[in-house]
């Protein structure tokens, strides 16, 4: 399964490419923009994303309708600091799958991936 | 802003450290800030907008945010932009989350990063300006949030 991670945090990025490294999935593509992310997407068509929504250039939930207007069977998780009920209603409204708060712990992660992409425990 | 809604920025910092480190930082008493800067070698700015408008920065040294990163990724000797990232990350983190208490229509922007020591922080910031200090593993931070 290929996987895409998009936040415009470095660290964020490292973080969530470590903490799923152990799932074996192919992490093919990371963006740091909402834009580099549509374009990184076409080029690599992933089956799963993970997707922050405060970013420079082109925020989360505009990249999130325009990564799935490419495959719509992509499975997008929003993960992003914005808590707040609408925000994370809105993300799923637009097709996300799943809405990950920050701070998240790696076990929090994982198990949210693995749902999402319908993986063993 | 009310005693109420300062409340919120401390529990919000309160629980950023709690879930990623497991180690509570320790909340000082917050002060009004006078004239003299408060800012350490770290900052991280974020502009707020929407019916509240201000903004709030997060200001550390290196030494906590090289720890802060080594309890995430797990590597020693974090870089300059590392650790610039590391303050821009925990600023986005608690100005998103007190959305929780503020509402969805209390807008931020992506931070700006400001490495060193300038003279003072004032951009977007509207007074009364707080100041709230923390520690965490013997180093000091600041938070400080100036709101309309």
């Amino acid at each position: 399964m290929k996987l895409m991670i998009v936040d415009d945090s470095s660290i964020m990025r490292r973080a969530i490419g470590k903490y799923l490294a152990p799932l074996g999935l192919d992490l093919v593509a990371t963006a740091s923009n909402g834009q580099d992310a549509v374009d990184l997407f076409k080029t690599n068509l992933p089956d799963l994303v993970t997707l922050d929504i405060t970013m420079p250039q082109m925020d989360g939930l505009t990249c999130l309708s325009q990564l799935l207007a490419v495959k719509p069977t992509a499975k997008v998780i929003v993960i992003s600091a914005l808590s707040d009920p609408a925000t994370g209603l809105k993300a799923l409204k637009l097709g996300a799958k799943s809405f990950l708060p920050k701070p998240f712990t790696e076990t929090q992660l994982v198990e949210e991936i693995r749902r999402v992409a319908g993986l063993p425990s | 802003m009310t005693e109420n809604e300062l409340k919120f920025f401390i529990d919000v910092v309160t629980t950023y450290f709690g879930q990623v480190t497991a180690e509570p930082a320790s909340m000082g008493i917050p002060f009004v800030k006078k004239a003299e800067p408060v800012v350490l070698g770290y900052t991280g700015l974020i502009g707020i907008s929407g019916p509240r408008k201000g903004g709030i920065y997060f200001t550390a040294g290196s030494r906590l945010l090289a720890e802060l990163t080594k309890v995430i990724l797990g590597v020693e000797d974090a870089d300059e932009e590392t650790l610039l990232d590391m303050v821009g990350e925990l600023t986005n983190t608690i100005a998103g989350n007190v959305r929780k208490s503020f509402g969805g229509d209390f807008l931020i922007s992506v931070p700006m990063l400001i490495k060193g020591k300038p003279d003072d922080i004032l951009m977007r910031l509207k007074p009364p300006v707080f100041v709230i200090p923390l520690n965490w593993r013997k180093e000091k931070a600041y938070l400080v949030v100036g709101l309309e």
